[in-house]
């Protein structure tokens, strides 16, 4: 760093005023004080320059020295960062542990890769190949599952030259070179740096046609979100919002899964590191930490970080994405980093508008959200990035700022139900108030992939749940004994639904995931059930003789006996056995 | 050399403003004495160019602009500590109330404190005994857990923090523990309260009590939890202790940081609370915890009177985004005169699903919980229909349901202020009386732990 005069001027929290020389570049990256704490520029106006910084500022005094550099906020791309967890400026944790102890100290910089490790390489290309941007020049076994492809940068191209033979390098070392058309030669290493703040180029995106499966009955039947597409969770506390992320983050078939808590609780991603080391890919049988990427920015760690983590999340996942990787981004909780904006821009002075927040906020989601997609990378793959983002509704409320602006970016709604979590049913994922716009989308999949008649079945028993909700008004006034045989019959098909189908106990051995085919199973006995007791109301065969005979709360068991192996002939039978039962009993 | 600087340039609130002063950083600790030789003590809050400005801790009654002198110390402020801070009494901003001299430091700590590495966290797992039936049942304490009190004014929530001073224990009784006690912006009565009831425990000996009463000013509320936690850090982390931090009231503390955040001209949010009371507020709870190589732990159970009894009030609506989950007091049950008033459905354990069953305390101890939630759960849907049609028209399963609700208010959750259960006979009392119910009403349990517990007929 060249010697410059640039000084604090003053301190306001983590807002900084630069002074002594031209405003520096807008979102440039610089270290701030005697002990270079990293900042960013948020705002200039002649000779003076606003830096929000992302580590506490205690200690900084005026006329510190403060060092610009020319880059805008990047992090270091390359392999080594799965298993890894960073902070939200993508510094590594367990080394800055090992550093400074289990507290975190300021001004440590170190870079997210590890730049001792020797990783095998293997090299796809030869000496005077034409290269482009995007196109994979190097192959790594990251880890058991995932093979790190290293692209060429997006803006480069010519031709390869002084390749190196297939080996063992560090991520610095430099592979190769690419000599563009005025002989201007560009090294070529296993690590880039990308700025976090710009979306990473692709060739095209695509329709988004397949689901991120998830083994959730809730999800994968009633609401599911396409490889590609972005879901919100919004939630009161309590409700499960974490528990839901923590699921999918488990169960889903995405190839990587970058959880992002953004000031959240530490114990939380305390919890995502035990579990995730212990707990197998149901799809490969490796380690879930093997495919997973933490980035850990607490509820108690500095604001400007948190404001900065899901751009370090996105930029993480959109480079896997680029390999040709299926991504699934976890974001608890969106409402954190919208308070990180709102409190900087307090403290800049800025006009607030609804609630405080600044007005750009719906412009910030918006270029969030957007990020995600199914894309055509620039090596001609397929990779997408899936975000789920939890929103924290201040009090529940959905009418407020975050919620209502993240709806208008996301086109799966998973809306969290407090009275749901109070009686204890999780997922608490409210079936009346939830959507999913892309099941259209992705229809032609499920009956290729669940089988045929799914979406008949899916549509039924919306319309089950649907009739019990409306039936259930009239049940709160007058007892549902009143009620007459066919709409009993709807309320103990939906209890049935609800307790055994929506509800699942993610802590339950095997209930935790349930694969598609056994989802399909499910629903399958549970309209047989309801069809055939239909016939039996219809020749007035008082249903309270078929509930007497078990059979509506032995479907209730019938995920776990699922899970234990037990076939569909089985419940099919124990169906047939209860309705001739009553049948032999009325002749 | 001590510079001093003459005279201040503008006062509001507790802010003060000083002009022409370089050199200071942020976050330090000014010293500010007054012409008759008072001695205040002030933080540097903003620096602006060569104008800064400070909070003062004790207030600006009586500052004179032009007759005082500032000093500025060049540190942060700390805190003095060694083990003899056990037993002792303090004001809000660590200075001795009870006569004694001042503690003679082995270390001095920045009250602030540092975040715990998420690498180095401990997931806890290791449950608290409270003794009391509503709590461990089914919002289990765990020790490096927040577990707050969202209660009302006039509840009795004082009672049931005594309560599980008096009786929490672990499973392993061997372990050092402490108590810090921490009170913001409480009455005098409510400090003599816990102060008597330690006394007469004997734990007084290993209580550290930071007390600022109602009429102290607001300043000082704003560090005394964070001379408390400093407090509890030290010795849980260096001494080995295992530290239940009591922190009652937080919504004085909320509304002193709204006080102080509106003298300072900031834009306000909701209710006029500052917009980084989330952030604040995670500064004070997530210095609860557990850590990799440390023996101690520190455990907090913050006390809160929801204002109007309105949980989506910012107050305990951040907190609960911010805690391991909340015990919610009820005035229903208050009003019925159950003690303690513990509301079942609304209370939480986040943490309690990885401390209990099998190998921490018994098999059943989940299933049980679950079922309790569900079917009480099932009372409350009972007895709303049974306001509009009344009891007798109810269906036999909903009658039976209403019976349960009454029993388990009476017999479960109601108990003696000083009658302290076993764990034991907790979860034996919830099997009794789920037993009133028939068994294919408990969907949530396993049938292997009906078949061992169920006590019923059917």
């Amino acid at each position: 760093m060249e010697t410059n005069n640039y000084y604090i001027y003053g301190v306001n929290g983590p807002v900084i005023t630069v002074r002594g020389g031209r405003s520096l570049p807008m979102m440039s990256l610089v270290y701030v004080g005697n002990v270079r704490i990293p900042g960013e520029v948020v705002s200039a106006s002649g000779n003076t320059t606003i830096v929000q910084v992302y580590e506490d500022s205690s200690g900084l005094s005026k006329d510190q020295p403060v060092f610009p550099t020319d880059k805008p906020m990047s992090v270091l791309l390359g392999p080594g960062m799965l298993s890894n967890i960073y902070d939200g400026i993508a510094r590594p944790l367990r080394r800055i542990s090992e550093m400074a102890g289990s507290f975190i100290a300021k001004g440590i910089t170190l870079p997210a890769l590890d730049m001792e490790k020797l990783w095998d390489v293997k090299l796809d290309v030869k000496e005077g190949m034409d290269a482009s941007g995007g196109m994979v020049f190097a192959r790594t076994q990251e880890s058991d599952a995932i093979e790190h492809r290293s692209m060429v940068p997006p803006d480069l191209q010519g031709k390869f030259t002084e390749v190196k033979p297939d080996g063992q390098y560090k991520v610095t070392d430099v592979l190769a070179y690419i000599v563009d058309e005025r002989g201007k030669k560009y090294p070529l290493t296993l690590a880039q740096e990308w700025p976090i703040r710009r979306s990473r180029p692709c060739a095209k995106r695509l329709p988004i046609t397949r689901p991120l499966v998830t083994g959730q009955r809730v999800i994968d039947t009633l609401f599911p979100v396409g490889k590609g597409g972005c879901a919100a969770i919004p939630g009161p506390f309590g409700a499960g919002k974490t528990m839901v992320q923590h699921q999918l983050a488990k169960w889903s078939d995405a190839d990587i899964i970058v959880y992002l808590g953004c000031g959240e609780r530490g114990n939380e991603m305390t919890q995502v590191l035990d579990e995730f080391a212990e707990l197998k890919d149901p799809l490969t049988g490796h380690p879930l930490m093997e495919r997973t990427i933490l980035i850990a920015n607490t509820s108690n760690m500095p604001v400007a970080a948190r404001e900065a983590s899901i751009y370090t999340g996105m930029t993480i996942a959109e480079y896997y994405r680029d390999m040709g990787y299926h991504v699934a981004l976890m974001a608890d909780s969106t409402s954190r980093w919208a308070e990180a904006l709102r409190e900087i821009s307090g403290r800049l002075e800025e006009m607030p508008a609804e609630e405080s927040f600044p007005a750009y906020l719906p412009s910030r989601l918006a270029g969030f959200y957007e990020r995600a997609g199914y894309m055509e990378t620039l090596s001609g793959l397929e990779g997408s990035v899936t975000v789920i983002g939890a929103v924290s509704p201040q009090g529940g409320d959905f009418s407020e700022p975050v919620t209502q602006n993240t709806k208008r970016f996301i086109r799966t709604f998973w809306a969290l139900d407090r009275s749901l979590a109070y009686a204890r049913h999780f997922p608490a994922i409210n079936w009346t108030t939830s959507y999913s716009e892309y099941f259209t989308d992705i229809k032609g999949w499920y009956e290729d992939n669940f089988g045929s008649g799914f979406t008949r079945m899916r549509q039924q028993i919306i319309d089950i749940l649907g009739k019990e909700s409306s039936l259930m008004e009239i049940v709160k006034l007058i007892g549902s004994d009143v009620l007459p045989d066919d709409q009993k019959l709807i309320i103990e098909t939906a209890k049935v639904l609800r307790q055994g189908y929506l509800q699942q106990n993610a802590f339950h051995k095997t209930d935790t995931y349930m694969s598609p085919a056994n989802q399909m199973v499910m629903l399958e006995v549970i309209l047989y059930l309801y069809d055939e007791a239909k016939k039996l109301t219809t020749k007035s065969i008082p249903l309270n003789q078929l509930v007497d005979t078990g059979i509506f709360s032995a479907l209730y068991r019938m995920k776990f006996d699922l899970g234990e192996g037990q076939t569909k002939d089985y419940f099919i039978k124990l169906v047939d056995d209860s309705i001739s039962k009553v049948i032999a009993r009325n002749e | 050399m001590r510079i001093e600087y003459t005279g201040l340039s503008e006062m509001q609130g507790s802010i003060v403003a000083l002009e022409g002063v370089t050199g200071v950083s942020y976050d330090e600790l000014a010293e500010i004495t007054l012409d008759g030789g008072e001695r205040r003590y002030g933080r540097v809050i903003k620096i602006d160019g060569e104008k800064v400005v400070l909070q003062v801790f004790e207030g600006t009654v009586g500052l004179d602009m032009e007759h005082v002198n500032t000093h500025f110390t060049g540190r942060p402020i700390t805190l003095p500590l060694s083990k003899e801070i056990l037993g002792r009494i303090f004001d809000g901003s660590g200075k001795p109330l009870d006569g004694l001299r001042e503690v003679f430091p082995d270390e001095r700590r920045d009250i602030n404190g540092s975040a715990i590495n998420p690498v180095s966290r401990k997931y806890p797992r290791s449950c608290i005994l409270t003794g009391i039936s509503s709590i461990d049942a089914t919002s289990t304490l765990i020790r490096g857990q927040k577990l707050p009190i969202f209660s009302g004014a006039g509840m009795s929530h004082n009672e049931l923090a005594a309560q599980i001073v008096r009786q929490a224990q672990t499973m392993d009784q061997s372990e050092e523990f402490a108590i810090v006690f921490c009170a913001m912006g409480v009455k005098n009565d409510t400090a003599e309260f816990f102060k008597k009831d330690f006394q007469e425990s004997g734990a007084l000996g290993r209580v550290v009590m930071y007390l600022n009463m109602a009429s102290d000013p607001i300043i000082e509320r704003i560090l005394a939890p964070r001379c408390a936690l400093t407090a509890a850090e030290y010795l849980a982390f260096y001494h080995g202790y295992h530290v239940l931090v009591i922190l009652t009231d937080m919504s004085s503390y909320c509304e002193a940081l709204r006080e102080f955040s509106s003298s300072k001209g900031e834009i306000p949010s909701r209710k006029g609370f500052p917009s980084y009371m989330y952030s604040d507020l995670a500064s004070l709870y997530e210095r609860a915890g557990m850590i990799y190589g440390e023996k101690g732990s520190v455990t907090q159970v913050p006390i809160l009177t929801m204002p109007n009894d309105d949980i989506s009030h910012p107050i305990p609506d951040l907190t609960g985004y911010i805690t391991e989950g909340q015990i919610v007091l009820s005035r229903d049950l208050e009003q019925k005169g159950i003690y303690p008033p513990v509301a079942i459905l609304p209370s939480l354990s986040r943490l309690m699903k990885d401390g209990t069953g099998e190998g921490y305390t018994r098999e059943d101890h989940a299933d049980l919980s679950n079922q309790l939630f569900a079917s009480y759960s099932a009372v409350t849907d009972a007895r709303s229909l049974a306001s509009v049609i009344g009891e007798d028209e109810l269906s036999e399963i909903d009658k039976l349901y209403v019976e349960f609700g009454k029993r388990l208010e009476a017999e479960f959750i109601t108990q003696g202020i000083r009658e302290n259960r076993t764990l034991e006979q907790t979860l034996d009392l919830g099997w009794k009386l789920l037993s009133m119910l028939p068994r294919a009403e408990l969907g949530r349990v396993s049938d292997k732990m009906l078949d061992k517990y169920y006590q019923g007929s059917k």
